[in-house]
């Protein structure tokens, strides 16, 4: 386990405003700290509407940071994700940190292999090589291959979700995020994605995710966070 | 002269030229700056002429300008001498400004003419003025006059090989067949008038000033004697003027434009040359063409020109191919091709039927 | 990684009279970044990219651009011929109306060919195959290179003029609704090209529209626009998932499932 975190997470708050309802504040997190080490997976843990999922947000800086810090190792920097500029958050994307998220943004017209060799042909692969990669982890998702070719947008939920998890982890990046992976998958899916979470972490990577079923996450994860701890404190 | 002069009304007695001088000043200034800046369309005050516009008031009011009384003026029309056009033109100045008029292309001082430059080579000593309909080469594509403006002032020409390029696109080969763009000085594009392409090399080192004027549009343009004037092209269409596989039926010339006559209703016709007054100096040289004892028999008059005058008539019933028509607004600025089939294509016989006008 | 901007545009204002088109905006576009402006009809996006394209005269505020030598030039210094030069070579302008970005009496072809005989190609060959694999690039068929536009659906007028724009390989493009007035799923076909287009050949666009879900899908960052104003920016899937300004909330729950 390396000396440095990949991710620390420290004080985070955050509270929605609602406008459209005359300004109801809505608290999500109060003082969220933690580190996360390459090669490690960690869950967020806690009930519904603990804001598990908006804290895996804010990471990712798909969500604003009120206060606090959020620090993203990227080779020799730290990136502050909570106050980095938004070039410098898109980069840090392009680098370091993945997103794996329950629902496919289908994308008009491009067929699923396509969607799934994308990240790695925005990394500089050969269009070949990225197609060719694509392929193989979509057959271990085990989707037809009928089916590679054709846009997702009419695919079931369960494969929409395998060419999701696809897209997420077919290009290498130190830091994954995972917001229920396994949800709407099959026995023997939810084991390939057990696999492959696994063999993510061999390569180093360090995974923050949320999984709610819980024989996937005694399978892969080395430690729970409770987020109901960071909780609503300040409200 | 003024032999028409009515009863006991006064004779009307009209200032040098018909137009006042404070106005040839005008239009002297005018071409000065046109001369200056090859190419170049001046805007100038066109004054209302006691004539139609299409009928050549532009060229009328330049010829008013730059005529004094020891010019010879000569008036063509697609080439003829005696078409309605250039006959009134030609009576214009003879009664307002009493000058000596000829159809010798060698003896006139000032030529104005309509879609024809002479086969007869031209000397220092002559200007040439031609009427305009639309002098904009670029009107075509782009009909806001402040953005043409602007592609002049900044020279920027790729609209005008759009048009080429759509002429080859839709007809094999550049269709344009007359009012064919040209590049003055390595600078301004410009619109020739409807003069046939055949006819551009000839703008080209001319000796003599070359002056173009549009009346309804109001603008007077210029090339200055031995001036480069290039033919715009592509380097793997480049320009090529129509060639003709006969010679004329009249006087044998060659390598000069010929107009196609309707003989008759069974599909006759003849090729003879455009420029009356070229044809008739060679065949007094005593050249004849195959056609020729014939066209004696039916016109004897060898003065002007024994095809064109109106009167022609006996045993050859000649179409006067559309000459003397004015053009009308909107007529005779881009060419359509006149027989797609040939034109430009080496060999092929090529004339200006009636529809070179349209 | 020092990236520098390819255009920056620092307080631009713009009256209409009395009546505010543009006020005080200021925004930075990097190379190969897709920019898009949001807002509702009369939020003073359209005049801002008219001000950003130099079509429009600022009141105040000026807009520079980083020349292809990489000196960065304030655009108003530039002389005319050289601010031509840069609209017809450097930048492509995608209007909504395909019949204000194309010539509509002029074959597909020849308004492809049009930019690069500005730029002095005279070789009707050459001009013709670069036509045609442009038109092959956006999806027309080569068959329809002599074909006018007034011949040709919506979707195809706006790949062409796509076609006419990216054929000098500018490395900024302005959109202005590109896919306003079209079928949707006319508008999935053009977005994914330009969307495609866009990766490829590593343009950046300042895309105004106010579809979110055509910002969504094409822009990396997006600037909201009321009354003149930006009034919120980032990150585009930051700004819409979790917008803070009322406006943008109003504007992102008003939309669709975007």
């Amino acid at each position: 386990m390396a000396t440095k975190p990949i991710l620390s997470v420290s004080g985070v708050a955050k509270t929605f405003i609602l406008h459209l309802r005359e300004g109801a504040r809505l608290p999500v997190v109060n003082g969220a700290g933690f580190d996360l080490y390459a090669g490690e997976c960690v869950a967020l843990g806690g009930p519904s509407g603990a804001g598990k999922s908006s804290l895996l947000k804010m990471v990712y800086g798909n969500y604003r940071v009120d206060d606090g810090a959020i620090r993203v190792r990227d080779g020799d920097e730290v990136v502050d994700v909570a106050t980095a500029p938004p070039r410098r958050l898109i980069r840090l994307r392009d680098t370091t940190m993945g997103y794996v998220s329950q629902f496919l943004r289908v994308i008009p017209r491009v067929g699923a292999r396509d969607v799934v060799a994308e990240p790695l042909i925005h990394d500089g692969v050969a269009p070949e090589e990225a197609t060719k990669r694509a392929g193989e982890l979509l057959a271990r998702l085990n989707l037809p291959e009928r089916l590679w070719a054709l846009p997702p947008a009419t695919f079931s939920g369960g494969e929409q979700q395998r060419v999701n998890i696809a897209r997420g982890l077919i290009a290498h990046r130190p830091l994954l995020l995972m917001d229920e992976p396994t949800a709407s998958l099959d026995a023997a899916n939810r084991a390939v994605v057990v696999q492959l979470i696994e063999e993510k972490k061999r390569a180093g990577v360090a995974i923050l995710g949320i999984f709610h079923d819980a024989e996937v996450r005694e399978a892969v994860c080395d430690r729970v966070i409770d987020v109901t701890s960071f909780g609503q404190m300040a409200a | 002269m003024n032999a028409h002069a009515t009863g006991a009304m006064p004779e009307i007695t009209y200032n040098f030229a018909y137009l006042d001088e404070q106005t040839k000043r005008m239009i002297r200034r005018a071409i000065l700056k046109a001369i200056a800046v090859p190419g170049y369309q001046v805007p100038f005050a066109a004054r209302e002429m006691p004539m139609p516009y299409g009928w050549g008031t532009g060229g009328v009011q330049v010829t008013a300008a730059v005529l004094g009384p020891d010019d010879v003026l000569k008036v063509i029309d697609q080439g003829a001498d005696d078409t309605t056009n250039a006959v009134a033109i030609r009576g214009f100045f003879e009664k307002t400004a009493r000058v000596a008029t000829t159809t010798s292309a060698r003896e006139a001082t000032v030529i104005q003419t309509r879609h024809r430059i002479p086969e007869t080579p031209l000397t220092e000593n002559q200007i040439l003025v031609y009427q305009v309909p639309i002098p904009e080469p670029l009107r075509f594509l782009e009909p806001r006059e402040t953005e043409t403006r602007q592609l002049h002032a900044l020279a920027e020409y790729g609209l005008m090989h759009v048009k080429l390029y759509e002429d080859i696109a839709r007809h094999g080969h550049i269709a344009t067949t007359y009012a064919y763009p040209v590049e003055v000085a390595g600078r301004y594009v410009m619109d020739p008038s409807p003069i046939p392409k055949f006819d551009n090399p000839k703008l080209d080192d001319c000796p003599a000033l070359q002056l173009f004027g549009a009346g309804r549009e109001k603008r007077i343009y210029a090339i200055p004697p031995f001036t480069r004037v290039r033919s715009l092209d592509f380097e793997d269409h480049p320009f090529r003027v129509q060639r003709f596989a006969q010679p004329c039926a009249l006087c044998a010339a060659t390598g000069v434009y010929l107009d196609e006559v309707i003989l008759d209703d069974k599909g006759g016709r003849m090729f003879v040359c455009s420029d009356t007054d070229y044809c008739n100096e060679r065949q007094e040289a005593g050249h004849r063409g195959e056609m020729a004892g014939e066209a004696g028999r039916a016109s004897p008059s060898p003065q002007p020109s024994p095809l064109r005058g109106e009167g022609a008539d006996g045993a050859l019933n000649l179409s006067p191919t559309g000459k003397g028509r004015p053009e009308g607004p909107g007529e005779g600025t881009w060419g359509v091709p006149t027989t797609p089939s040939s034109a430009g294509d080496p060999g092929s016989a090529r004339a200006a039927p009636s529809g070179m006008t349209k | 990684m020092i990236e520098q901007p390819l255009l920056i545009a620092e307080g631009l204002s713009k009256n209409y009279g009395a009546r505010i088109g543009c006020r005080d905006v200021s925004l930075e576009v990097y190379p190969g970044e897709v920019l898009a402006v949001v807002g509702e009809s009369g939020s003073g996006k359209s005049t801002l990219l008219g001000l950003l394209s130099t079509e429009l005269e600022a009141s105040a505020g000026r807009v520079s651009y980083r020349l292809r030598d990489g000196r960065l030039a304030d655009l108003a210094s530039l002389g005319a011929a050289e601010k031509r030069l840069l609209m017809r070579t450097d930048w492509g302008f995608v209007r909504q109306n395909p019949a204000d970005g194309l010539r509509m009496a002029v074959s597909a072809g020849g308004n492809v060919g049009e930019r690069l005989m500005a730029v002095g190609w005279r070789h009707y060959g050459h001009i013709r195959d670069e036509a045609i694999d442009w038109l092959g690039r956006v999806e027309i068929a080569a068959d329809r290179v002599d074909d006018d536009p007034r011949a040709f659906s919506g979707g195809m007028r706006q790949r062409l003029q796509i076609a006419r724009n990216l054929v000098t390989r500018p490395r900024l493009v302005f959109m202005d609704e590109p896919t306003g007035g079209l079928d949707v799923s006319v508008q999935a076909r053009l977005l994914d090209l330009i969307r495609q287009l866009v990766a490829e050949l590593g343009l950046a666009v300042i895309i105004v529209t106010h579809d979110l879900a055509v910002a969504r899908l094409l822009s990396h960052r997006m600037v909201v626009m009321r009354h003149g104003r930006v009034i919120e920016t980032g990150i585009t899937d930051q700004v819409l998932d979790d917008p803070r300004e009322p406006y943008t909330q109003l504007l992102v729950s008003s939309v669709l499932a975007a």
